[in-house]
């Protein structure tokens, strides 16, 4: 399974949902499928893209929020398990996609290489209820609709190919995509009639 | 020396004062009745994270949700969450008010937090973030406003260094 095939099957799912990233292959990925406002991008601060997401998820409930995470990622802020599932919000999916590989790095192995470390345990020893793991396309796209059926905190570890896209780039400069992002939020908030 | 009852009184309420509704924080002894009075008043919303650097990505999606949100720290939280502030904050342009204990300065008796009390300015001018001293109770909710005003015309991370003056009675 690939992540880009991943990507590509739940895109059409992530019209109207907030969507954190993280930096390198996944982000490029999801902007080659075509970058939408609601889309952040998170290009560095590695670890972070969940927080982010708590932060969105619990400060705007009418929202869905999908975190697009990767191994190495998770690995540098494995609180953030215990973090989420402290305060659970309903309306936030995180998706870890575990290529066991810093690709973006130079494809170095991750602590997940081995099979040794199993992120979907950790994420339901820190006492996340709702966790699935996907070894297939079929599996990674059963777990994602479930998730976005269930209306619960969910995290779902899918198993991928270390590849990437062949190239790199975004025509989006970083604060950009911050602005961008915050005014889409903030524009939807204002339609919905709820004061900002 | 006992935190200081009456200024923690007087710094949450410059808090709300400052229109802040959501706090997210790393519980510290200097803090700890401010954020017990957080964690009581139903208007205000506490997010207590594991590590603080969790705390800037809570706050950049705090941010994007258009809630007003401020951070509350020992400043070896902010020591450890330095790469988030640089790799999310300041290069997204994204507000961050932090108001930071400083444990390990003037007065410190306990040798572990020297070392952090004596680089933190060092570092926080190091990072370009605008900071303050609080040191009087009579001062300390106009800087708490004001530190969030410019957080947020700054788009930059600002921080109000919480002292010992100001801290124990």
């Amino acid at each position: 399974m690939e992540r880009a095939g991943c990507l590509e099957m739940i895109y059409p799912e992530l019209q109207d949902k907030l969507v954190v990233t993280i930096m390198g292959a996944c982000a490029q990925e999801l902007y080659n499928l075509g970058h939408r406002e609601n889309f952040f991008y998170l290009q560095h601060a590695m670890g972070l893209a969940s927080s982010i997401g708590l932060g969105l998820a619990m400060h705007l409930p009418g929202e869905r929020v999908i975190v697009l995470d990767g191994d190495g990622s998770v690995l540098m802020n494995l609180g953030t398990f215990a973090t989420l599932a402290r305060y659970r919000p309903k309306n936030l999916i995180h998706v870890v996609f575990d290529n066991g590989s810093l690709l973006s790095t130079g494809g170095f192995h991750s602590q997940t290489t081995s099979g040794v470390t199993d992120l979907a345990a950790i994420a339901r020893g820190a006492g996340i209820e709702h966790v699935a793991s996907a070894a297939s396309a079929v599996e990674f796209g059963e777990a994602f609709m479930a998730a976005l059926e269930r209306d619960e905190l969910s995290v779902i570890v899918a198993k991928v190919a270390a590849v990437g896209p062949e190239h790199y780039g975004m025509d989006l400069q970083l604060p950009e995509n911050a602005f961008r992002f915050r005014r889409w939020i903030l524009d939807r908030k204002r339609s919905a009639g709820v004061a900002s | 020396m006992t935190v200081s009852y009456e200024n923690s009184k007087i710094i949450f309420d410059g808090i709300k004062a400052a229109g802040i509704r959501s706090v997210s924080a790393l519980p510290e002894t200097w803090l700890g009745l401010l954020l017990q009075r957080a964690e009581d008043d139903p208007d205000m919303q506490l997010v207590q994270v594991a590590k603080e650097e969790e705390a800037v990505g809570i706050a950049a999606g705090a941010y994007f949700a258009g809630t007003p949100h401020i951070l509350l720290m020992q400043n070896h939280g902010f020591l450890g969450a330095i790469n988030g502030i640089v790799s999310l904050a300041e290069l997204y342009s994204i507000p961050l008010c932090m108001l930071i204990a400083l444990r390990g300065h003037w007065g410190e008796p306990y040798p572990w937090h020297t070392r952090g009390g004596i680089v933190t300015e060092g570092v926080i001018r190091a990072l370009g973030i605008p900071f303050e001293y609080a040191r009087d109770p009579q001062k300390v909710a106009k800087q708490i406003r004001e530190a969030w005003t410019f957080s947020q015309s700054s788009l930059s991370p600002v921080a109000l260094l919480l002292t010992r003056d100001l801290m124990e009675d």
